[in-house]
C-alpha cells in the first residue's frame, strides 16, 4: 500500500525481552490469558465487528498521521488481536515487540473510538488485552515498567520514600502558612470529611500543587485530611502496562488508607488516568461494582466549593483560556459540563474546544503512553496533530487541564507545534483569583 | 432438486439459524458470567438510551459525520430484513406450507427494494476497496460475507425478471438464500443477534458508571 515505515525505536524493555522468548513461551501465556481472562466482551466483540473501519475518525493517531490506516482503532486491533487469534499465540517476538509498540504506545486507551464503533465496541478493552498479554511475557517499555516496579515496591509511581514524602508536607505547609495563617496539611486525622490524596509527581516534581491546595482548604475550612503512610497515591500505572494484580493492590491499599482513618469521602487530585483507576479501572478488577468508600475527583469538589460559595472570586482571571478536557474524567465520568462550569466561574474569556466535552481529542499522553518515557516522545507528538490545530484554533493563551498526564502531554505539543501557549491546573488559576478573607492574609 | 431446496434444505436453513442463534445467545449468557463486570453493570435505562441513539439515523456523531454509509446502512438493513418476510413469493409459499399468512408488499416496492440491497452491497464493495482504511482491515472473508449477504437478492431480482431459465434461478436463489441463513449464526453477520448486546453493555457502562454519553 506505500505506508511510511514506522520508525525504529530503540527500547530495552522490548528489546532485551524479545531476545529471550520463543515462540511457544508466547503462545502459552496468549493462550492462558484468553482461556482463563477474557469471556463474553471478547468473543462478541471479536465476532461482531465487520471491519468496516468506522472507528477510524475518532482517533486521533489515525487523524494526525493523515489517516494511515495502521493507526485506526481497528487497524491496531488487526495489526495485533487478529493475527495473535489467527495464528493461536504463536508469534514470534519480533511481532509482540510491535504489539507492544502498538498497544502500549500508539494508543491511549482513550475509549473515543468505542463512541464511534456502531455496535459500540470497547476497542480500547482490547488493546488492554494486548497490553495484558505483553505485560505477562514483561514485554513492557522499560520507563513505564519501571513506574510500575516503584508501585510494586513504594506503593507509590516515584520511588518517593516515607521521609520524603512526610518532608515534603511538612515543607508545604510552611511555604502554605507563610501565605495563608490558618494553612494545615493535617496527616492521619480520623473522621475528616476529606481524604485527600495526589499522584507521586506532585511531591516529586510539583509540591506547589499540595501548598497551593493546603491554602484552598484553609481558605474553603474543609475538615481534611492526608495519610502519612503507603495509599496517599492515587496513581496507578500498572493498570495500564497491563499488570493488574499490582493494580489491585495499589487500589485497595489507597481505599484501605482512607477506609482506616475513616474519612467520609476521598477527593482525588487533579488527574485523570487516577481517577480511572480508582473509579472504575481498579474496582473492576477487585469485583466491587462501585468503590467502597465515596470517591470524588478535583473537579467534582472544586465545583462544590465554588457553588455554595466556600470558596468566592476575587476578580476573574482575564487572559484567554481554554480547555483540555481529560478523557478519563470526561469520557469517564461525565464531568465535562462541571468542568466547563467552573472554568466559566473563574475565567473571564473562556473559549470553548471544537470537539468538545465527551467528543474531545485525547491529550496523547495518558493510557500509560507518556510513561514510556522519552523514546517514543517524538511519535507521541506526531501522533497529536488535530490536538495542536484543535487548540490553536482557539486563539486562546492558556490551556487548563485537571490532569497531570493532560498537562504534561500538551506541554509537548506545545513545543512541538510551537503554539506559544501555557498550560495550568485549575487550582492554579483558583489561587490566583480566589478571595482571601483578610483575617487569613499574612 | 426443486423440490428438495424449496423443502427440505430450507428447513435445514431456517433451523441451522435458528439453532445456531440459540446456542450464541446462550453462549453469550455463559460466558457474561465469567466476565464479571457485565451483569452488575447492566442497565435498561442506559442500554435503551443506548440503543435509541444508534437505531435512528443521525443521532450519533459518527452518523452525522458519515452520512453517506449512515443513509446505505439503514436502508441496507432495513430491505434485508423486511424484504424477504414480506415478498409476496415468500408468504405464498408458507402460506402453502403451513396455511399461515401474513400481510405483503407489492411487487413494486420488493423490487425497489431489492434494487437497494444490490446497490447498497456494491457501495460496500468500492468501500471496502477503496478506503485505505477499510481496506486494511478486510480480509478474504469480508468479500465473502458480502457475496453471501448479496446473492439471495442479486439472484432473487434475476429469477423475478426471468432473465434467465426460471427454474435454474429461483434453485439457485433458494441455495443462496438457505446459505445466508446458515452462516448467520456462525460469522460476523452474527451482528444480527450481538448488536443490540454489545450497545446495551458499552450504553450501560457508559451511562450507569461513567456518567457520559456514547453517542
Amino acid at each position: 500500500m506505500g505506508l511510511p515505515a514506522i520508525p525504529i525505536v530503540s527500547d530495552l524493555g522490548l528489546d532485551e525481552t524479545a531476545k529471550a522468548l520463543n515462540t511457544e513461551q508466547i503462545a502459552t501465556v496468549v493462550n492462558r490469558i484468553l482461556d482463563q481472562e477474557t469471556a463474553a466482551r471478547f468473543k462478541v466483540y471479536l465476532n461482531t465487528c465487520v471491519h468496516c473501519g468506522l472507528c477510524s475518525d475518532a482517533c486521533h493517531w489515525f487523524l494526525s498521521n493523515d489517516r494511515d490506516p495502521r493507526f485506526s482503532p481497528v487497524g491496531k486491533v488487526k495489526q495485533t488481536l487478529w493475527e495473535i487469534i489467527r495464528k493461536k499465540g504463536h508469534v514470534s517476538p519480533e511481532f509482540m515487540k510491535d504489539c507492544s509498540r502498538i498497544a502500549h504506545t500508539e494508543c491511549n486507551v482513550c475509549r473515543r473510538c468505542s463512541m464511534y464503533c456502531p455496535f459500540g465496541i470497547d476497542i480500547a478493552y482490547l488493546l488492554l488485552v494486548v497490553r495484558r498479554i505483553c505485560h505477562e511475557l514483561g514485554m513492557v517499555p522499560q520507563f513505564l515498567q519501571d513506574t510500575v516496579n516503584s508501585h510494586s515496591v513504594t506503593m507509590n509511581q516515584m520511588w518517593v520514600k516515607q521521609d520524603e514524602w512526610i518532608d515534603t508536607l511538612q515543607w508545604q505547609e510552611e511555604e502554605a502558612k507563610g501565605e495563608i495563617k490558618t494553612s494545615r496539611i493535617p496527616l492521619d486525622k480520623e473522621g475528616a470529611d476529606v481524604f485527600y490524596s495526589v499522584i507521586a509527581p506532585e511531591p516529586k516534581i510539583l509540591a506547589q500543587l499540595i501548598g497551593n491546595i493546603a491554602q484552598i482548604m484553609a481558605v474553603a475550612k474543609v475538615d481534611w485530611t492526608m495519610p502519612s503512610l503507603d495509599g496517599w497515591d492515587n496513581s496507578n500505572m500498572a493498570m495500564y502496562s497491563g499488570d493488574f494484580e499490582i493494580m489491585g493492590r495499589v487500589e485497595r491499599a489507597h481505599y484501605e488508607s482512607a477506609l482506616k482513618l475513616k474519612s467520609r469521602r476521598i477527593v482525588m487530585g487533579e488527574c485523570g488516568h487516577a481517577f480511572r483507576g480508582a473509579a472504575y479501572d481498579g474496582p473492576k478488577w477487585l469485583g466491587w461494582r462501585e468503590p467502597p468508600i465515596p470517591l470524588i475527583h478535583a473537579v467534582d469538589f472544586y465545583h462544590e466549593l465554588l457553588t455554595t460559595g466556600r470558596i468566592k472570586i476575587a476578580k476573574k482571571f482575564e487572559t484567554p483560556v481554554t480547555v483540555q478536557e481529560p478523557c478519563n474524567i470526561v469520557r469517564g465520568r461525565g464531568l465535562g459540563q462541571k468542568l466547563r462550569e467552573i472554568i466559566s466561574m473563574v475565567c473571564e474569556d473562556f473559549r470553548l474546544p471544537e470537539p468538545g466535552l465527551e467528543h474531545n481529542y485525547c491529550c496523547g499522553a495518558g493510557g500509560g503512553t507518556i510513561n514510556c518515557g522519552p523514546p517514543w516522545k517524538t511519535s507521541r507528538v506526531k501522533g497529536n496533530r488535530v490536538k495542536a490545530e484543535q487548540l490553536a484554533a482557539t486563539k486562546a493563551h492558556i490551556i487548563i487541564t485537571p490532569c497531570h498526564n493532560c498537562h504534561s502531554g500538551i506541554e509537548d505539543i506545545i513545543s512541538g507545534y510551537k503554539l506559544g501557549m501555557h498550560v495550568k491546573f485549575f487550582s492554579e488559576i483558583l489561587m490566583e483569583v480566589m478571595e482571601v478573607p483578610d483575617e487569613l492574609k499574612c | 432438486m426443486y423440490q428438495f431446496v424449496s423443502g427440505p434444505l430450507v428447513w435445514i436453513a431456517f433451523a441451522v439459524f435458528v439453532g445456531g442463534m440459540v446456542y450464541q445467545f446462550v453462549t453469550m449468557l455463559r460466558l457474561a458470567q465469567k466476565d464479571k463486570v457485565i451483569y452488575p453493570y447492566m442497565s435498561l435505562k442506559y442500554s435503551l438510551r443506548s440503543l435509541f441513539h444508534w437505531i435512528i439515523p443521525f443521532a450519533s456523531r459518527n452518523m452525522r459525520a458519515r452520512y453517506e454509509v449512515t443513509i446505505v446502512t439503514f436502508i441496507f438493513h432495513i430491505c434485508l430484513v423486511l424484504l424477504p418476510i414480506f415478498l409476496l413469493a415468500h408468504v405464498a409459499m408458507f402460506a402453502f406450507a403451513w396455511g399461515a399468512k401474513w400481510c405483503v408488499m407489492s411487487a413494486g416496492a420488493a423490487n425497489y427494494m431489492t434494487l437497494a440491497v444490490i446497490l447498497a452491497c456494491v457501495f460496500f464493495l468500492l468501500r471496502r476497496v477503496m478506503l485505505p482504511e477499510v481496506q486494511f482491515v478486510t480480509y478474504v472473508s469480508d468479500y465473502v460475507l458480502l457475496a453471501i449477504a448479496f446473492a439471495p437478492f442479486v439472484t432473487g431480482f434475476a429469477a423475478n425478471r426471468q432473465w434467465f431459465d426460471y427454474e435454474t434461478t429461483i434453485i439457485i436463489h433458494m441455495i443462496c438464500g438457505s446459505l445466508m441463513l446458515i452462516v448467520i449464526p456462525f460469522t460476523r453477520l452474527s451482528h444480527m443477534l450481538f448488536f443490540p448486546f454489545t450497545r446495551a453493555y458499552m450504553g450501560s457502562e457508559f451511562g450507569a458508571v461513567r456518567n457520559a454519553r456514547d453517542w
